[in-house]
């Protein structure tokens, strides 16, 4: 049974603005899944309804059902879900910025009790991201973007969670600073085994670590499969990738003269 | 010299519970971008809880203090409960229609309970005058300023190296992002409100102490609100020394000013108002508002 089951969910915003038009998704025990799709497919909202911060937006879930290792979790509060195991990395690097770095990372660990588990699991959090170490009593607010993000992963992983949810990692990070972003994410996924659900504009960088992914447009999810093989699907590579069909740079030049249509439309 | 120390003492405790108003209106806005119309009115409610519990009960003053602020606490998780919970997640401007009709009610519970008539209890404080040289500290400041001096203490140790502290200062910064932890939102609100509740129920006692208990009283709100801006919106340390200034300007210009005033007096009330204006001309943030860190 996966552990994140997402079945026919429809959402919309202040009861009227339908952005989710039926999603289903999984995410299994220790997988990387990849949601992917342009600005505006609803992948956030798809994020948001998991974990329940929809409802902190005047968003709500309309229909549908998500289970959480077969229970259902999409009329719980944020904070309940939150206990469950589920932690949401939120788009743009949302640092607590008057708050020093290791207060950051304790925000995280708030709900625990365990505290030698709490100071290993900090101790943890400083292996992966040694950049941040440094700066563990300095106000947050002034870390660079890089440090940022991984101020917030680290903050994520504080709370033990079973399924880390992660919107747009690479979201203003330099290619250099992407790249050592996913190698972390996947190594925290292999040594700990944990879960993750990552929305990436970053086709290349989140199907390079993602076990199984979802192409999600207009509110509907219109393509999925193993991330090779969405790797090698020409509209992936053609709409997502930047690549055509014969392994060549596409010229934007030719993108205005003729638009091949996708073919899941 | 002996007037300005005198001045300047009292004007330093009246400051202080100030203080004590104007932290538990910065709290709320911190969490919740929302004013607080009602802090004054929590004030007055305070004042007259401490005359009940001194004249008619006849309560010792510290069993007076400490019960009307366990009467403090219990209104935070009342209004909670029963006001802000419905309204998380909804715009700030709900939350400041909320506190305009608590305000109202507050209104009236003082007419409804104590007659909204004045009434003084600064006869019952303990005798205790303390005297520097020439300058000599009425028993009311003095205990004034003990108490909001230990509160005030109390509560910054609360905020900076507690647990519930850190909860507290993330969630206003994010609360999206902290209820995403698992910290719950409605538990930060409900001590939020119960502090607020608590520090301004204890003003009122010490400021009835001060200068009696009436309906009027809850105008000190207003004068809380020019606390506040002064220190900044969101600064807990600023809303501390802005009441510390504001109520030392205010005892000196009652002092200095009053007197050349053809009308004898009325200034004072005034100051504080002058300041705030003055000071948004040039610090539109207030003199310690938290500044938006960004990075260039």
């Amino acid at each position: 049974m996966p552990m994140l089951k997402v079945t026919n969910v429809e959402a919309a915003y202040l009861g009227v603005i339908r952005v989710l038009h039926g999603i289903s998704l999984q995410v299994g025990d220790g997988q990387i899944v990849a949601l992917i799709g342009s600005n505006g497919a609803g992948k956030t909202t798809t994020l948001k309804a998991v974990s329940g911060l929809l409802r902190t937006e005047q968003g709500n879930i309309t229909s549908g059902e998500i289970t959480l290792d077969g229970r259902r979790i999409d009329r719980l509060s944020p904070e309940e879900i939150a206990r469950l195991g589920v932690s949401q990395v939120m788009e743009g690097r949302r640092v607590l910025e008057h708050l020093t770095v290791e207060e950051n990372l304790m925000v995280g660990a708030y709900r625990r009790k365990d505290r030698a588990a709490v100071k290993r699991d900090l101790e943890m959090v400083f292996e992966y991201f040694p950049r941040i170490r440094q700066y563990r009593k300095r106000v947050s607010g002034y870390l660079s973007g890089g440090e940022q993000q991984m101020l917030v992963i680290g903050r994520a992983l504080m709370a033990a969670p079973r399924l880390m949810l992660l919107d747009e990692p690479s979201l203003g990070l330099a290619p250099m600073a992407v790249q050592t972003i996913y190698d972390i994410v996947k190594q925290i996924n292999q040594d700990r085994g944990l879960s993750m659900l990552i929305v990436e504009q970053n086709v290349r960088a989140a199907l390079g670590i993602a076990d199984y992914g979802y192409v999600m447009e207009n509110g509907r999810i219109v393509l999925d499969g193993p991330s090779e093989r969405l790797r090698d699907n020409e509209d992936v590579r053609e709409f997502y990738m930047g690549i055509s069909s014969s392994g060549a740079r596409k010229s934007y030049r030719e993108v205005k003269h003729y638009r091949r249509r996708k073919r899941w439309v | 010299m002996t007037f300005f120390a005198q001045l300047f003492i009292t004007g330093l405790a009246l400051g202080m519970m100030y203080a004590l108003i104007a932290i538990g209106f910065v709290i709320i806005f911190k969490c919740s971008r929302a004013f607080n119309i009602a802090s004054g009115q929590i004030v007055m409610i305070g004042g007259y809880l401490g005359y009940t519990f001194l004249i008619p009960l006849g309560l010792p003053v510290w069993l007076a203090i400490v019960v009307s602020a366990a009467i403090g606490a219990v209104m935070g998780l009342v209004i909670e409960r029963l006001a802000v919970r419905p309204l998380l997640g909804k715009p700030a401007l709900a939350l400041v229609m909320m506190t305009i009709a608590l305000a109202g009610a507050l209104d009236g519970v003082a007419i409804l309970g104590w007659g909204g008539i004045y009434e003084t209890y600064h006869e019952v404080l303990p005798e205790i005058t303390l005297t520097f040289g020439a300058v000599s500290i009425p028993p009311s400041s003095l205990l004034g300023l003990l108490v909001s001096v230990v509160i005030v203490a109390a509560l910054l140790f609360l905020f900076r190296f507690t647990k519930i502290g850190l909860a507290m200062r993330a969630t206003a910064e994010d609360e999206p992002v902290t209820r995403g932890l698992g910290i719950k939102a409605t538990f930060v609100y409900a001590i939020v409100w119960v502090i607020a509740c608590v520090v301004g129920v204890l003003a009122g006692i010490l400021l009835g102490g001060v200068s009696g208990v009436s309906p009027p009283l809850a105008e000190i709100g207003l004068k809380a609100l020019a606390v506040v801006i002064l220190g900044g919106l969101d600064s807990i340390g600023g809303a501390i020394l802005a009441g510390v200034i504001l109520g030392i300007l205010e005892n000196l210009a009652a002092g200095y000013l009053d007197p050349m005033m053809p009308s004898g007096g009325g200034l004072a009330n005034v100051f504080p108002f002058i300041v705030m204006l003055v000071v948004l001309v040039f610090r539109p943030h207030g003199l310690f508002g938290l500044k938006r860190i960004e990075r260039v």
